[in-house]
């Protein structure tokens, strides 16, 4: 039987990439998971385009994708702002008052973790545990781990990456 | 590749080596506080002191004394440098010729260090991780060579079985049972998985060792793949992991240009392929039919077992799943002897543990001891007791399946049933020590919380089970509670532990049947009289 390929969404070239990842695992409904980590890594967000295109080429029913999609806490449907900051709610960080932390960022950037500001700069984010407890409590900014925190020093360097364009 | 090659190679990084070996903690903790700048610096700092000639710069993996990074060792001058700047670096370089520095020193014959015994960890800190010379300078895959070359399938097995070694991911499974009956499994293909998931809040020994010596974690699967008769390893590293995920790919894809990994390697009969995969954030996925569900590229959703994975696993073949500690064991087993490694420890709990030593102590990073120190032992020798003016009141072990040992029960040895005994569990490794700031009811709620937040849905107990008991947990906080609403909370501890379908709801009401346990006073002084509560309802 001869497979048929969907068509790629549109000429952005971030698509082949994602193909590629797809066709080194051999267009196998088990390359899922891999191939929204890739969407995810080019796009920053799953969208309705990339889980019906990936359904298709994977052979996978759309409700499945969708499943995967929302099941794993890594993967996003909404799109992330242009600075990530990411409070870490470890067992380690709370005993050491992470929770302080997130509302002093909260307060400041006036939104609750989970979401993304109006003007779409900062996305703020808890995490389970980054692994970094030696060096509690943590906050991730834009990928990059500051540990031994407190409220205001972690409010003063947020500060500091967001007068930074992305 | 034949011995001889592995030695000359070992031969030649020896005699590449400078007499001085600067080494700098490049693993998650330190790279947050500047440890590439300082790699560079210290780069710089021989060259501008014109060095070059006896003095060498290396990237190694952790430590361990993660609370004091960035850290910075010259093992053969017996120094050791705390909370290093790239800005020190000059001092530093320039007190290897005799002059002084301000730089903090640590002690390497405090407590701390000299009370640990590494076997899983005897790499970390000394090796570049990223460069599988340096692995096999120490000896690196000369096991896995005579393995494959000298040693029949069952005889690793049996080696493996008379260590005594048992699961590190916590609920202590003897690993050479584990590994006879997927031997004896029958199976057109079998597979080998790490489960590198290390979801236990508090925990990090996994991605430690992961980050600082990939290669053992490789050649420790290889060995299991020829015992069991697997010629396909899956790797399973949570997203979390950055880190540790690009040095796996790095060490993997090394190990299969020098032929360690691949078609027959080492010029046996036996081939042997590993693969990384990424999690994707869901704390259900350490366990183990969860775990293999992901893999497939279907939700982390377990299933009942049996049967087990032993007999039917990764896309029903059978398939020996084991943690990043255990894996990282079978090497200096296989080197050393199994006799050697069931000398040390308990009579039951065999070995060392790591644990990731946090929370409120002075002495905060990664410690490997025999199995057997007490828990006061780690607390007060190794840890340094509590920060300045306060008072530790327990520590908290096996993450949210585990639980809280009072200080007065830490004179309990550190193996599998004495903490079972108490308790609490062994677990993956997670150690977090809490004084008298924190309160335990708090610490319930927390896990708790995290459980229902991390419940897959497949099971009514722990789906529904959980949030009930997360509402009386903050019902209790809110003081809004009376003594019906504990026992409520106690009879769904029970349903929940008794009737869930995996080790997720079955051990979420440990938190609160330990806390209750040893703090039940903590949860009785929040509670509203009845009386007061009735009118108040009226």
């Amino acid at each position: 039987m001869k497979i048929v390929k969907p068509p790629l969404p549109s000429q952005d070239k971030r698509w082949k990439i994602i193909d590629a990842k797809m066709r080194k695992l051999g267009y196998r409904p088990y390359a899922l998971i891999e191939t929204l980590h890739a969407v995810q890594e080019a796009f920053g967000y799953l969208d309705e385009v990339a889980l019906l295109w990936v359904a298709k080429s994977l052979r996978v029913p759309p409700s499945k994708v969708y499943g995967v999609a929302t099941f794993y806490n890594f993967f996003t449907l909404k799109p992330q702002g242009a600075h990530t900051c990411v409070v870490c709610l470890g067992t380690a960080c709370y005993v050491k008052r992470s929770a302080e932390i997130l509302e002093a960022i909260e307060a400041f950037a006036k939104i609750k973790s989970g979401e993304t500001t109006s003007d779409k700069q900062l996305s703020l984010l808890t995490a389970r545990c980054i692994g970094a407890c030696g060096i509690a409590p943590t906050v991730v900014y834009d990928g990059s781990v500051a540990g031994r925190m407190t409220p205001d020093q972690a409010v003063e360097k947020l500060k500091g990456y967001l007068s930074h364009a992305a | 590749m034949l011995l001889e090659e592995l030695h000359g190679i070992a031969e030649k990084e020896k005699a590449g080596r400078k007499s001085t070996c600067v080494r700098c903690c490049m693993s998650a903790g330190c790279m947050s506080s500047q440890a590439d700048e300082i790699k560079k610096a210290m780069e710089k700092a021989v060259a501008d002191q014109n060095l070059g000639d006896s003095v060498e710069v290396r990237r190694v993996g952790c430590m361990g004394f993660c609370g004091q990074g960035p850290m910075v060792s010259v093992e053969s001058k017996g120094l050791l440098y705390e909370q290093v700047t790239p800005q020190s670096a000059p001092s530093i370089i320039g007190a290897l010729a005799g002059g002084a520095t301000e730089v903090q020193q640590g002690d390497p014959q405090h407590p701390f260090f000299a009370r640990q015994l590494h076997v899983v960890r005897a790499n970390g800190g000394r090796i570049d991780p990223e460069r599988i010379e340096d692995y096999i300078e120490l000896g690196g895959y000369q096991t896995l060579l005579h393995v494959v070359n000298e040693m029949q399938p069952e005889d690793v097995v049996k080696a493996i079985t008379q260590s005594g070694l048992r699961g590190r991911g916590g609920a202590g499974f003897p690993t050479g049972l584990k590994w006879a009956m997927v031997a004896k499994s029958k199976g057109d293909r079998k597979y080998v998985i790490c489960n590198g998931d290390e979801g236990d809040p508090g925990a990090f020994m996994d991605r430690s060792v992961l980050e600082s010596d990939p290669h053992t974690v490789i050649e420790g699967m290889a060995i299991a793949g020829y015992a069991v008769g697997a010629t396909q390893g899956f790797l399973y590293v949570r997203a979390e992991y950055p880190l540790a995920i690009s040095r796996l790919q790095i060490a993997i894809r090394q190990a299969k240009t020098k032929g360690f990994l691949g078609e027959g390697l080492f010029e046996s009969t036996f081939s042997f392929n590993v693969e990384v995969r990424i999690g994707a954030g869901a704390f259900v996925c350490g366990e183990e039919t969860a775990l293999m569900a992901s893999i497939e590229g279907r939700r982390g959703q377990p299933r009942p077992r049996p049967p087990f994975p032993a007999e039917s696993g990764l896309w029903s073949f059978p398939t020996l799943i084991n943690n990043v500690e255990t894996f990282a064991n079978i090497v200096p087993i296989m080197t050393k002897g199994a006799d050697w490694y069931a000398s040390l420890g308990t009579e039951k709990s065999k070995g060392t543990k790591v644990f990731a030593l946090t929370g409120k102590i002075k002495n905060n990073g990664l410690i490997e001891v025999p199995m057997g120190i007490t828990i006061r032992e780690i607390v007060e020798d190794l840890g340094g007791g509590a920060p300045d003016g306060s008072k530790i009141k327990a520590v908290q072990t096996g993450g949210p399946s585990g639980g809280c040992i009072p200080a007065h029960l830490f004179d309990t040895p550190v193996d599998y049933e004495s903490l079972m005994g108490v308790g609490s569990i062994m677990g993956s490794g997670g150690m977090v020590v809490m004084d008298d700031s924190t309160n335990m009811v708090d610490v319930a709620r927390f896990y708790m919380q995290f459980c229902m937040e991390e419940s897959c849905g497949k099971c009514i107990p722990c789906r529904a089970g959980t949030v009930q008991m997360y509402q009386l947990l903050n019902k209790i906080m809110e003081r809004k509670a009376t003594i019906k609403d504990l026992e409520q909370l106690e009879e769904l501890c029970d349903m929940v532990r008794h009737t869930s379908l995996c080790g997720l709801g079955q051990t979420a009401p440990n938190p609160v049947t330990s806390t209750l346990r040893y703090f039940r006073d903590e949860y009785l002084a929040l509670l509203q009289p009845e009386e007061v509560h009735a009118e108040a309802v009226h």
